[in-house]
């Protein structure tokens, strides 16, 4: 766990009010504790990712929430595919082969 | 936050090796504790200009430092962790959404099964996001139920039920108490993540509580009924006649409750013979008489 003392060490040009209101807006969501927020890495690595947004690419606070919940999206679906091809890749050769021949018949080209 | 090497200088980025050296100079003849003597804040800002001028008026660590191998402290960087590292992962996070795919149900009714219920609970578009609590409890709060309240350091709080027999790592989910929704949406909720302080006595075994015993060399011999601590008080317990060390007695429904209320597991306490501080000469004659009677050796193979 990290405290948020070694999150603004960590993450350059990060301030206290940013860090909070950040997570006030549920940008960020650590763990809440009687002895203050405690962040996991992933944590950390979205804090950086905000700031990179606001400072170096200079996204408009509205768009923050909405960039932010098309990426997690998207990985969430990258996931999502990757479960579906494992459990396709271990299906026996003759479903595997209907399979793609299925996939390549839907898909538009 | 730590200033980087050349807000240390002042200096632009692009500031050519001369120019940083005069920066250096300068702040260096102002700020040299010798020239500053007892003036511990001029003395600190000399540490951090040195600290600055090592690396940027080096060429090669400027260079390493400019492509962000190496950090303002001249120690190597950790490699830039991308958000990507830890959010495309099959691992759940708390980032996790799946909204992009509910409608994947439509599709048919195997897919109902795998992408119909991920995200019921997330789908209202503007629902608040849930709020994660990390909350500490001591083992007889967790053995035996209890009402806890999180008070944050900025006044905010939250009453939490702990239902008893909780285990260390159990996350309790505390419907619509997160963030409030958007618009009219459905608050989150919050999820409180258990820790369970050890016992200095107690240990768990699923229902089943554990506890070490001494006992007194004549109170194996001759048995006894001895107080045994247990999560609800000291109780009274049997000795039978000629225990031996690792002896486990059990106390039945002496555990902890089930979440149901109809079962309680069993408190096991284990036995250990110690002897007395000073073996006095009673003792020891009775035990030599004692010896010369019997040649049991346990340490001999059955």
């Amino acid at each position: 766990m990290i405290k948020e003392e070694q999150v603004l060490l960590r993450v350059h040009h990060l301030t206290v009010r940013r860090l909070r209101s950040w997570v006030e807006r549920g940008w960020v969501s650590p763990i809440r504790g009687e002895e203050g927020n405690e962040y996991d890495e992933i944590d950390v690595a979205r804090i950086d990712l905000i700031r990179q947004l606001r400072d170096d690419m200079s996204v408009d606070p509205e768009a923050v929430p909405f960039l932010l919940s098309m990426i997690d999206q998207v990985y969430s679906l990258r996931r999502e595919l990757r479960c579906v091809m494992r459990a396709i890749d271990n299906q026996p050769e003759s479903v595997k082969s209907k399979i793609i021949s299925e996939l390549k018949k839907t898909r538009p080209t | 936050m730590s200033k980087t090497p050349y807000e240390v200088l002042g200096v632009p980025k692009t500031a050519s090796d001369d120019d940083i050296r005069k920066a250096y100079r300068k702040l260096a003849k102002e700020l040299h504790p010798d020239l500053n003597p007892g003036d511990e804040a001029a003395e600190e800002r000399f540490k951090q200009v040195s600290a600055a001028f090592a690396i940027i008026g080096d060429s090669e660590k400027k260079a390493a430092y400019d492509r962000g191998e190496i950090d303002e402290t001249g120690a190597e960087k950790p490699k830039q962790h991308y958000y990507r590292q830890y959010a495309d992962t099959d691992a759940p996070h708390q980032y996790h959404s799946s909204t992009g795919f509910q409608d994947f149900a439509d599709l048919g009714d195997i897919f109902q099964d795998m992408f119909g219920r991920t995200g019921q609970a997330n789908a209202a578009p503007n629902r608040g996001v849930d709020v994660r609590y990390h909350l500490k409890i001591s083992f007889l709060e967790a053995a035996k139920g209890e009402k806890k309240r999180i008070t944050m350091p900025d006044g905010a709080s939250l009453d939490v039920t702990i239902p008893r027999g909780v285990n260390d790592g159990d996350v309790i989910r505390l419907k619509g108490k997160g963030q409030t929704g958007r618009s009219g949406g459905p608050a989150g909720d919050a999820l409180v993540a258990i820790e369970v302080e050890p016992h200095p006595k107690f240990k768990r075994d699923g229902l089943d509580i554990t506890v070490d015993l001494p006992v007194t060399i004549d109170q194996a011999v001759l048995g006894a009924k001895v107080d045994v601590p247990t999560i609800d008080g000291v109780v009274s317990m049997t000795i039978p006649k000629g225990v031996s060390s690792d002896r486990v007695m059990r106390l039945k429904g002496r555990g902890v409750g089930d979440r149901s209320g109809k079962r309680r597991g069993d408190q096991l306490v284990r036995l250990t013979i110690v002897l007395p501080d000073k073996i006095d000469k009673q003792l020891e004659d009775f035990m030599t008489e004692w010896r010369a009677r019997h040649d049991d050796n346990p340490q001999k193979p059955q």
